[in-house]
């Protein structure tokens, strides 16, 4: 038993997704002139005088002189003209209203299907963005247009209407039943005052006849009553005030390929409506799938589809039998009702195989099953059946066969004077089930007719004859035949499980590959190419990859390349990622794209939108094959989840080191510019008393080391931030080295420069003020390390690929081991007994600012003389090629 | 009839003014002061001066916006003075008529040297220059002749015409752009790297050792500048 006091956590679910969404009210009627418009404009006036901003959506007057009075009071909203076919229709402006943003909009008959080319197909999907944007919606419906009623109506009223809305939206919904009495009714329809289309003209004198009307008010009555009691129950469930409700209860349709599938989708609907349970429509795929056409797949997915919008969750499961996927899968869900169709096969084929609600009933004991009867109950065009084509095999195979039996008689002749003739028929079974194991039943059936001719024939007297004179023979012969049936099916058998745990396992070692190959994946980039080209071999069709952006949805990746997408692609792309819902070719949305889009929802929210498409223009996703979609997209959403988790680590570690930077930057910025400003201000004060050249100096000297030092702080924060202003221009190698010796010259005393750079060297494509930094601090390093009055060279080197500019030092070098270290921030090697000053920053700016400009730098020690060596190298793709004479003279 | 050449700072903070001016008094200028843009354009056109220290940071408008009201002002020299990395506001300063620019912070000596560079251009201005004499290196625009140690340079059109181009405001910097302007006229879009290589090859000619050039010095990011030996 459920803890009494705990609110469903699903219903909580639902009711936080209901929060910030607008309230839908529904103005319920039996028929067309009960006066919903009416009363629905009526009621907004009501709401306009209570203060709501309420505007018209749209509302069909059909002329009417009272309804467009009603109307006129209202803002109406302009409607959107579509062109469609040469005439001009006048849908309503679904972005309009959103801009407008009112707190009620009136819409009216909800059921109505858009002109091609809208962004939803049907109007009450208008409607759901409507409310998730916020905005209440007021709208109209006629009872028959109640997807699970539509059935029903029609068995009664023999009228089928094509535009249904799923009982989902109704759920949602405050409803209100217009009400007039039938008599009442059908008076208006004689006065005119009922507006009906010009093609129900001819049904009309049936369809409002007072016991259709009577039926049709009790239907809307009720449905209303449903509604109010499912909407208790829900908040029943989230409050957790129930006591007891039906606990346990889950229905679960069998579905097939047939048409009349969407009749048992519809009857299972009712069911788990009354028993308040659950439910779910599942298709077993089995044998028989693989030779489905391409009518039987759009079927079956067209199927699936209605169930999903009719609230159940389906699956799709590949078992040897109906009978034991459902048995599997009944026992998995812990169904309690299974509604399933009886099947239209013969009495001859159930006579064989046992029928289906047979072998149900048997295997599954405590389950009720519901069969429903495959007719249809208003005339649905009935889909005219495809023969079945007989797999006649390929000629070898009765060769064969015939070979097998003549290599028999052969033998059995030889045998005769051993053995009596029962035991001769024996032999002849070999052939038979040689045949009808391996080539199947036909060709063992003809093994099995070319035994018992063979036999007789050769070996049953009157021998060369094909007369039967013992009637115990005639037995031998229908043994033969029998085995040959036998056989074939539990061979065929055998081999359809092996197909099929072949196809099973076919998936699972495709969806682990997938898997394997996002987990290597180690970059978002790498990661979206995997899914992309992972996804269009597995599915054979072309796939786009979308990561959401502030710009809308970027194309990240596509298999095959792919440049751009069209507008309306992009539109379906924002779509899903907007609604966390598939939109385009195939789904319920925007059907006009050619691809379809599926969003990668994660606990993160959507990360990404994968889109498909085929070649052929054709349905992106076959129905078989949307079970594995469904499996590849967890997957990738998985690994998007995975990886955001991962670049946020990244982010943390990094803000982490950032932090370590920070703390070690006060301390030396700390140590660095008090020195310097003791210096000053106590030779200052100094000074005032003793005006001295010599105190002078040394303010001197200290103001240009903090200069040094501060200058070296703002470069290190623009490495820092990752901003660098770059203006990369043709520079020479010589002026370079020039400016910064001269720059230098004040802190290199004691030290000879020797620059060697070969006068032909070719000139170089960097920043100048960039490179001048990197320079003056290199030399700057190997004045404070090189031994006093040893030279300091700056050469340059042409390798194949590069150019080598390096600053070599004469001194102790750097400490094994540490070359790499030098270039971070604040290190100052340890083990130098000599007090160096610096401020640790100046080789990570040279490395910073290298690096900014696509060089590298390296540090190694030289031996003889012993010192240090840094040397920048410049790629081959930032050397300018030699300038050609003519420009020169 | 001036006795002595007359020196705007115009600088936002007072105690570099105070420095400067003291600076300048010693050396021999009638100094005078301006805190903001405003105050600047009015003694501008009150004193009439020689020439202009800008300090390119000011409180009321920015720098770059004086350059060509102070130009217009009448016959000014103008130096403007900006922090270490402002290549592009230095050269943006130089191409809309700055006369030479200074990097902060500056040595009095540099700045002095400057001034001098600054006021000697201005007498020379307008009228034929005369022979120059650059360390053992003589450029006479008259005659089109350059010596190196007494003995004559050939160097080719475009070579003279970059030598010619800095000769004419020895000491100044020249921008790349000014440069190029003027030695290839007639394209619209300049290379930077055959003005290097024009003045790599006037170097070898020129220079006794071309690794330390004494006599065309290279503006990081700039131009280049005719470096005038005091005294010369």
């Amino acid at each position: 038993m459920n803890e009494p006091d705990r609110p469903s956590p699903e219903a909580l679910l639902r009711a936080a997704a209901q929060e910030g969404r607008g309230r839908l009210k529904v103005f319920l009627g039996a028929a067309p002139g009960v006066g919903k418009t009416w009363e629905m404009l009526t009621d907004g006036h009501q709401r306009r005088e209570a203060g709501i901003d309420v505007v018209v959506g749209v509302v069909e007057t059909h002329g009417r002189r009272e309804t467009q009075a009603l109307v006129e009071g209202h803002e109406v909203i302009p409607r959107r003209e579509v062109d469609h076919v040469g005439h001009t229709l006048g849908e309503m402006d679904l972005d309009a209203i959103l801009e407008r943003a009112p707190q009620l909009v009136l819409v009216d008959e909800l059921a109505h299907t858009n002109a091609p080319g809208s962004r939803h197909p049907k109007r009450y999907q208008d409607v759901e963005e409507l409310l998730a944007a916020g905005i209440d919606v007021y709208s109209t419906i006629n009872i028959q247009h109640v997807e699970s009623l539509n059935d029903l109506v029609a068995s009664f009223t023999r009228v089928r209407v094509r535009e249904t809305i799923p009982d989902s939206v109704l759920e949602q919904a405050e409803i209100e039943v217009v009400d007039i009495p039938p008599g009442e009714l059908i008076e208006r329809l004689k006065e005119g005052k009922v507006y009906v289309p010009h093609e129900a003209t001819r049904a009309l004198g049936h369809f409002f006849s007072k016991s259709n009307l009577t039926a049709l008010r009790e239907l809307a009555l009720r449905r209303a009553a449903q509604a109010v009691d499912a909407q208790m129950l829900e908040h029943l469930r989230a409050n957790a005030l129930a006591g007891s409700f039906a606990v346990g209860e889950r229905v679960l349709v069998a579905i097939s390929e047939q048409p009349h599938a969407a009749g048992l989708v519809r009857a299972g609907k009712r069911l788990s409506d009354a028993l308040k349970a659950p439910w779910s429509a599942v298709h077993i795929q089995t044998q028989r799938d693989r030779h489905f056409t391409d009518a039987d797949r759009r079927q079956l997915a067209d199927t699936l589809a209605l169930a999903s919008r009719l609230g159940a969750s389906t699956a799709s499961i590949p078992a040897a039998s109906v009978v034991e996927g459902l048995r599997g899968f009944a026992q998995d869900a812990r169904a309690t009702q299974i509604v399933i169709g009886k099947s239209d096969r013969s009495w001859l084929f159930e006579l064989r195989n046992g029928s289906v609600v047979d072998r149900l009933v048997r295997t599954l004991g405590d389950v009720a099953i519901h069969v429903l009867p495959s007719g249809t109950p208003a005339a649905e065009p009935k889909r005219p059946r495809e023969a079945t084509r007989i797999d006649w095999g390929r000629p070898a195979h009765y060769l064969w066969s015939l070979l097998t039996v003549a290599a028999m008689t052969v033998l059995g002749r030889l045998l005769l004077e051993a053995l009596d003739l029962g035991n001769i028929a024996l032999l002849f079974l070999i052939p038979v089930m040689f045949a009808a194991a391996t080539f199947g039943v036909r060709a063992g059936l003809f093994a099995g007719l070319a035994s018992s001719l063979a036999y007789n024939f050769f070996f049953l007297p009157p021998n060369g004859t094909l007369t039967v004179s013992n009637p115990e023979n005639v037995i031998s012969i229908l043994v033969l035949l029998g085995v040959a049936v036998v056989t074939s099916q539990l061979a065929a058998r055998v081999r359809a499980q092996a197909d099929l745990a072949g196809a099973s396992a076919r998936q699972n070692a495709a969806l682990a590959s997938f898997s394997r190959q996002l987990t290597i994946a180690a970059t978002r980039e790498e990661l979206v190419q995997a899914i992309c080209a992972e996804v269009a071999r597995l599915l054979d069709v072309r796939t786009v990859l979308l990561l959401p952006s502030s710009d809308g949805p970027v194309l990240s990746a596509a298999y095959p390349p792919e440049d751009r997408l069209e507008q309306i692609e992009q539109a379906a792309a924002q779509w899903a990622i907007d609604n966390e819902q598939p939109a385009g070719r195939g789904s319920a949305t925007l059907t006009a794209s050619d691809w379809l889009f599926h969003p990668l929802r994660t606990t993160r929210g959507v990360l990404g939108v994968l889109g498909l498409a085929r070649d052929d223009a054709g349905d992106p996703v076959r129905s078989d094959q949307v079970p594995l979609l469904m499996s590849l997209l967890d997957q990738a959403s998985i690994a998007f989840d995975r990886m955001a988790l991962e670049e946020e680590n990244l982010k943390a570690q990094a803000v982490g080191e950032r932090d370590r930077l920070r703390s070690a930057l006060l301390s030396s910025v700390g140590h660095d510019l008090r020195t310097p400003l003791t210096t000053i201000l106590s030779a200052a004060q100094e000074m005032k008393l003793r005006p001295s050249v010599e105190l002078a100096e040394v303010v001197e000297t200290e103001a240009r080391r903090l200069n040094r030092f501060v200058a070296n702080l703002l470069d290190m924060a623009r490495v820092e931030a990752g901003a660098l202003p770059m203006k990369p221009e043709a520079t020479d190698l010589f002026d370079a080295v020039a400016s910064a010796v001269h720059d230098t010259r004040a802190s290199l005393q004691g030290h000879e420069v020797e620059v060697d750079i070969a006068p032909g060297v070719p000139l170089v494509r960097l920043d100048p003020v960039l490179l001048h930094h990197c320079l003056i601090n290199l030399l700057d390093n190997a004045g404070r390390y090189g031994d006093p009055r040893t030279p300091i060279v700056v050469r340059c080197r042409r390798v194949p690929d590069a150019l080598l500019l390096s600053i070599v030092d004469q001194g102790p070098g750097i400490p094994p081991g540490q070359e790499a270290r030098v270039f971070e921030t604040f290190t100052r090697l340890e083990g130098s007994d000599r007090v160096r000053h610096g401020t640790g920053l100046g080789l990570a700016i040279v490395k910073g600012f290298a690096e900014a400009m696509g060089l590298s730098v390296s540090a190694t020690n030289n031996e003889d003389p012993h010192g240090a060596c840094f040397t920048l190298r410049i790629p081959q793709a930032l050397i300018l090629a030699t300038i050609e004479d003519r420009e020169m003279s | 009839m001036k006795l002595r050449d007359k020196v705007l700072v115009v600088d936002d903070e007072p105690h570099i003014r105070r420095l400067i001016l003291a600076a300048l008094e010693r050396a021999g200028y009638a100094a005078i002061e301006a805190g903001t843009g405003r105050e600047a354009l009015e003694r501008l056109r009150a004193e009439r001066p020689d020439v202009v220290l800008l300090d390119l940071g000011l409180p009321d408008r920015d720098g770059l916006e004086l350059v060509p009201l102070v130009k217009r002002e009448g016959d000014t020299t103008l130096i403007v003075v900006s922090a270490r990395d402002a290549t592009d506001e230095k050269v943006a300063a130089l191409d809309l008529g700055a006369d030479d620019y200074l990097t902060k912070p500056f040595d009095t000596d540099e700045l002095l040297a400057r001034v001098r560079v600054a006021l000697r251009n201005r007498t020379t201005r307008g009228g034929a220059a005369a022979a120059l004499a650059v360390g053992d290196v003589t450029i006479d625009l008259l005659s089109h002749t350059i010596t190196k140690a007494g003995r004559e340079v050939h160097l080719t059109p475009k070579e003279y015409a970059v030598l010619a181009q800095l000769a004419k405001f020895p000491g100044r910097v020249i921008t790349h752009n000014q440069i190029m302007a003027q030695v290839w006229p007639n394209e619209h879009e300049h290379h930077v790297e055959y003005l290097r290589v024009l003045v790599r090859s006037l170097r070898q000619k020129l220079e006794t050792d071309p690794q330390r050039p004494q006599i065309i010095s290279n503006e990081l990011g700039i131009g280049y500048r005719l470096r005038l030996v005091e005294g010369a």
